[in-house]
């Protein structure tokens, strides 16, 4: 069968390749990509490019308007705006990386192996998400932060450790009809081992559904450290993030109010783009119709 | 029935409330410096009756049993900074603050939501579907703590319409119930507008209108039972979380409830008003759960039946 014609058959009926397609007509995804590429690469080169530094002073300035030299114009120390909203911007998209690769990480594994493994394993390792899931966890965070003092390292393994539970049923329920297949069958009869079986074949077949819940946990992650840091339990100054410099906005804005509108706007054009993304991603990849 | 709710509440509800009382007890108790270490040195004679009065001076697991007991009983013990108040007192008083809050939440919520979802639904692609859902998005997209400055700004400062702060008129609800609700009114539009438009699709609707019967009439009452069935199920957990979730809201506008103590106690390093309000709010979350299991089994047979 190794025709020419199988390449190009294969090509044209390729899951990824039509759910790409499909990605691609949806206006509003495209809009929220190539807005969160934009808004990404700005936060990652900008400050290279710009002529203050995120914790440079200038005190004889003080707050000013935004101008030609500070396009958002300046905080109360002559700090430059536009500087330290793209400064906290990567601050932002870190910790909504990194706690989501933590999610990942735990989720994926733990769901895979109680899908797998099934039976009693499975009902424990379940009852304890289900027991998890019903814990009040913003309170548990600001109670974790407590405790063990503000830092940056364990604010993400803190929102991370929340937030793979989703995950973790997501990958069970796809792992649970994937078992059933014949190609797992097929490995299971050459004498693979399970962990091969669980990292090499199942794991990766549940590309799908993880993709589209990224997506969506980028957004919740950040919008849960925006929400620590505006209350003063996250991140810590000088430290810049979306959520302090929204907070100092909001006790400023009074006076200036460009200090709570700019960053504002950012952030919410940022979770707009990942929301789109996540949405056209669900609707191309057609997660919650592709059940087996 | 009650078995169902029998069972819910002895396999779920009551052994997610005990690991919370667990959890939090020993990641007070393990935690580095530890809850007692203070600034100010204190002599060893002070040191040891305060030890003996918060009964630090028993071992760990007795500690346990007896903090479990308490809780329990619904003693949430003494706060460690008011040191006249106990947790318990302190909880009283600042809760109906934050239910009241989540309740007007709430109703803005639905109402807006709700009606706004089936408004889009009706004429879906043309404007009035566009114009909602594109408000819906911005209501995803603009976190309360965006939201909350931006209407102070505009309403308090420069319309001068509401007071900036405070808790005290009816004119002090609107902008917190608004700035609360928002998201999730914009999460039930959407829901709304999807569950609707999977019911008007169906033939059922198509006899009822072939019957003659009024367009209001084939919507709110034919389309609307199974339209908001999404939304009922989304409302569940939502009710908790607005209940519970109001720090930001009630930080920004300065709202004496639940959320500003927990805040200042996580400020303050006061563990056990912090301890005691993780109980309690897990409990509320709990309660809250159990109560929409046995509606939507009520409404909905199937799910009596259990796995």
């Amino acid at each position: 069968m190794s025709t020419p014609d199988t390449d190009e058959l294969e090509k044209g009926t390729s899951l990824g390749h039509d759910a790409w397609l499909r990605l691609r007509k949806n206006r509003l995804a495209v809009a929220g990509g190539l807005l969160l590429v934009a808004i990404a690469l700005l936060c990652l080169i900008g400050p290279a490019l710009s002529p203050y530094g995120y914790e440079a002073d200038n005190l004889q300035l003080g707050a000013a308007p935004p101008s030609l030299s500070h396009w958002m114009g300046t905080d109360y120390n002559g700090r430059d705006l536009f500087t330290r909203v793209m400064v906290g911007g990567r601050v932002s998209f870190a910790v909504g990386l990194a706690a989501t690769a933590v999610s990942l990480l735990i989720g994926v594994l733990y769901g895979a192996i109680a899908g797998y493994l099934g039976g009693r394993t499975d009902m424990l390792l379940m009852r304890i998400v289900d027991i998890l899931y019903a814990l009040p966890f913003t309170i548990f965070v600001i109670l974790l932060l407590t405790l063990f003092g503000r830092n940056f390292v364990l604010l993400f393994v803190a929102i991370g450790a929340v937030e793979w539970l989703t995950m973790a049923r997501i990958v069970r329920g796809q792992v649970m009809g994937l078992k059933k297949q014949e190609f797992v069958e097929a490995c299971v009869a050459i004498g693979m081992s399970r962990r091969r079986i669980i990292l090499r074949h199942l794991v990766p077949n549940t590309l799908g559904p993880v993709v589209v819940y990224v997506t969506l946990t980028v957004p919740s992650v950040m919008l849960l450290e925006a929400f620590l840091s505006f209350l003063g339990l996250g991140v810590q100054p000088p430290m810049s993030s979306w959520g302090i410099l929204i907070g100092d906005g909001a006790r400023a804005m009074e006076v200036n109010p460009w200090l709570l509108v700019f960053p504002g706007l950012l952030f919410s054009l940022t979770l707009f783009a990942l929301n789109a993304l996540g949405d056209g991603l669900r609707d191309a990849l057609d997660v919650r119709g592709a059940k087996d | 029935m009650l078995k169902f709710i029998l069972r819910r509440l002895f396999f779920e509800a009551l052994p997610t409330l005990f690991v919370i009382a667990t959890l939090t007890f020993f990641m007070v108790r393990l935690a580095p410096g530890g809850p007692f270490s203070r600034e100010k040195q204190v002599s060893a004679e002070v040191q040891r009756r305060l030890d003996a009065y918060y009964g630090l001076d028993k071992p760990l697991v007795v500690q346990y049993g007896r903090y479990l007991a308490n809780v329990a009983r619904g003693d949430l013990g003494p706060s460690f900074k008011h040191a006249t108040e106990s947790v318990n007192s302190l909880i009283a008083r600042a809760f109906p603050v934050s239910l009241e809050l989540g309740l007007w939440a709430l109703l803005f919520a639905i109402v807006t939501g709700i009606g706004a979802g089936i408004v889009a639904s009706l004429r879906p692609n043309t404007w009035t579907d566009a114009g909602p859902m594109t408000l819906a998005m911005a209501g995803i997209c603009l976190p309360s703590f965006v939201l909350g400055p931006l209407l102070l700004l505009l309403f308090g400062l420069t319309l001068g319409w509401v007071n900036v702060a405070g808790w005290n008129t009816a004119g002090d609800r609107i902008l917190p119930a608004i700035t609360l609700g928002a998201g999730y009114a914009a999460y039930l539009a959407r829901l709304t507008r999807a569950g609707m438009r999977d019911i008007l699709s169906q033939d059922f609707i198509r006899t009822a209108r072939a019957k003659g019967l009024s367009p209001t009439r084939v919507i709110l009452v034919h389309a609307l039972k199974g339209g908001l069935l999404p939304s009922v199920s989304f409302l569940g957990p939502a009710v908790a979380g607005l209940i519970t979730g109001t720090f930001v809201v009630e930080s920004i506008f300065q709202i004496p409830g639940l959320g500003q103590i927990i805040v200042n106690a996580a400020f303050n390093r006061d563990y056990f008003l912090i301890l005691g309000a993780v109980v309690f709010i897990g409990f509320v979350m709990i309660v809250m759960n159990l109560l929409v299991d046995v509606a939507q089994a009520l409404m909905n047979p199937r799910l009596r039946l259990g796995e």
